[in-house]
């Protein structure tokens, strides 16, 4: 394909909806729970039963208000509901209770950096409103059968200005919002679950046009590489058409990550008409002064705020200290290993090195960490005390991961203490010069890099245990003679 | 306010209500009525009143974070004419999404 990145720039909107960890729904008592048998968690209200009201949860007004003080926005007093009118069997009632014109959050921002630097995306709104539930379309005569347990879950709906203009941008927006919406512990974030979806509006235009593209709005992306992946498709897709001379239909598209293609979802008979309006069944809900502050002061350190700290507190560099704030559980784990090793940096090269890779391996989250946070910050000592060398602390990390036991332990029992006696070392090294006397000569007359092969016999004949700089140092001596 | 027969069918599709060509003309007269009426209220001079979203002055009530409701699947699944295996059963509908 032509490279058209010169003439061509994207414009992306992020509408990003995030399921709220409630344990009960939006507006009714049912349990919120993931995973449980069809039907089992909806209630009258859920099922839009005659006679039943909506009683709002408190909860998700707390944790809106949590969302908006993190994108630094406006919380709305009063805020209102809105009946979004549509029909589908997964929701009952025949519209959903959604936020139209007073949203609680609204008139935010958020900083994001990427490869090219940072920028700031404004965020536009972000509103509460209720989850339908699930159809399931197979193996019933010809029938669907309903499942209404997700029915009335609570979401908020992240709303992004077009701001974006590349699909490195969206996914480190996307990610952003994830790690806040973590750190707030408001959602587990959960894409394959379903806990956080995505969907992304995207036109193209010529650089240097003032109105916008005509554009689409992709759905069904589920991880954050499908975001990418997705984004970076639709637009290559509507720059081909463009160029072609087609127009670009408004439509919604579906991502199909199996071949990397977006499609159109099958057009409706007339285009969607939600005709929207006040709903009668809720009063205005005005969140009185108190309220707020009381809730502002459950806020945590918010992940930028602990990457500042961890540069300031642990001498880290911004690069680590980023990489360690963006998950709060990696970050917990960097301040209890630190708590026992004492060497912030070793701390921090050996989660994101060691730990993560074998992490990465077995697919498991921090959490689930074979080496626990105190075992790994005693192996760290035992590498700052000179116990044990950095080679040497990699293979006994191995066997602590398989083993669960504990450095000190296997240091024992393996016989791995480095050897730090300096007439120990200097026997060892005696012994590997008479043994190579051909590369002694060659060392003595001028063939320097010789060097790095008795460093290499030395460590070989003390099966790595010798620490290296004693060796450095005596054999430098010696040879030298 | 005048209507076209077209408006007319797509609102009556919007609200899923089958209507028929002979009642097409009466119900266009008496919605026209309605929005007539609408348009009147739409010229009273608001630019001093506040908007209002619901006629009562209150604040809603709100409930803490509880669960409150019991499996209750099988009295709610025999109010349903079709169910099975704990789900209940409609008109197979697709729409491209689920």
């Amino acid at each position: 394909m032509k490279n058209y990145s010169e003439e061509w720039e994207a414009v992306i909107g992020l509408e990003i909806h995030v399921q709220l960890s409630t344990k009960s729904k939006l507006f009714s008592g049912a349990s919120t729970d993931f995973g449980a048998l069809p039907n089992t968690q909806a209630c009258n209200i859920d099922l839009a039963m005659p006679g039943v009201l909506p009683v709002l949860n408190e909860e998700v007004l707390k944790m809106a208000i949590k969302l908006g003080k993190a994108l630094n926005a406006e919380i709305n007093s009063p805020t209102s509901f809105a009946r979004k009118n549509y029909f589908y069997p997964d929701s009952p009632k025949g519209y959903q209770i959604s936020q139209m014109d007073k949203p609680i959050v609204e008139n935010g921002y958020l900083d994001i950096e990427t490869e090219k630097g940072g920028k700031r995306i404004g965020v536009t709104r972000a509103h509460l409103e209720e989850d339908a539930g699930k159809s399931l379309h197979d193996d019933f005569e010809g029938q669907s059968g309903i499942d209404l347990n997700r029915a009335g879950t609570p979401l908020l709906e992240i709303v992004s200005e077009p701001e974006i203009s590349t699909p490195e941008e969206a996914v480190a927006y996307l990610k952003s919002i994830h790690s806040i919406i973590r750190y707030l512990e408001i959602s587990d974030g959960n894409m394959a679950e379903g806990s956080m979806r995505c969907d992304a509006n995207v036109s193209v235009r010529k650089i240097g046009d003032e109105t916008l593209g005509t554009r689409t709005e992709t759905k069904n992306v589920n991880s954050f590489r499908f975001v990418e992946k997705a984004i970076q498709y639709e637009i290559e897709r509507q720059i081909n058409e463009l160029e072609s001379g087609n127009k670009i239909t408004q439509e919604t598209r579906l991502y199909d990550s199996q071949v990397n293609t977006t499609r159109p979802m099958r057009s409706k008979e007339f285009a969607n008409d939600y005709r929207y309006f006040p709903e009668p069944d809720l009063l205005p809900i005005t969140l009185k002064k108190e309220f707020i502050e009381e809730v502002m002061a459950t806020m945590p350190e918010m992940p930028n705020q602990k990457r500042e700290r961890f540069v300031s507190q642990f001498s880290l560099s911004e690069y680590d200290a980023g990489l360690l704030a963006a998950e709060k559980d990696l970050a917990d784990f960097f301040e209890e290993v630190t708590k026992v090793s004492t060497s912030p940096k070793l701390s921090a090269n050996w989660i994101m090195g060691e730990l993560s890779a074998e992490l990465n391996n077995e697919n498991l989250t921090i959490k689930e960490s074979k080496v626990s946070s105190d075992k790994l910050g005693q192996l760290i000592s035992r590498i700052e005390d000179g116990t044990i060398s950095g080679k040497i602390a990699k293979d006994i990390f191995e066997k602590m991961w398989s083993s669960g036991k504990e450095v000190d332990e296997i240091i024992q029992s393996e016989g791995l203490k480095q050897v730090t006696d300096d007439k120990e070392i200097e026997s060892m090294i005696d012994e590997v010069i008479q043994g190579n006397p051909e590369q002694l000569e060659q060392y003595r007359s001028g063939k320097d890099r010789l060097f790095g092969f008795f460093v290499g016999q030395v460590m070989k004949a003390s099966q790595g245990k010798a620490n290296p700089k004693q060796v450095n140092d005596i054999l430098k001596s010696k040879l030298e003679k | 306010m005048a209507l076209s027969d077209q408006e007319l069918k797509e609102i009556a599709y919007l609200a899923r209500i089958n209507v028929s060509e002979d009642s097409l003309s009466s119900l266009k007269k008496e919605l026209e009525d309605i929005l007539d009426l609408f348009q009147q209220l739409n010229e009273a001079d608001t630019s001093e009143v506040n908007a209002m979203s619901h006629p009562l002055d209150l604040s809603q009530p709100t409930r803490k974070d509880e669960v409150t409701e019991e499996n209750l699947r099988e009295e709610l699944l025999k109010n349903a004419p079709s169910v099975k295996s704990g789900l209940f059963l409609v008109p197979k509908v697709i729409d491209g999404e689920n």
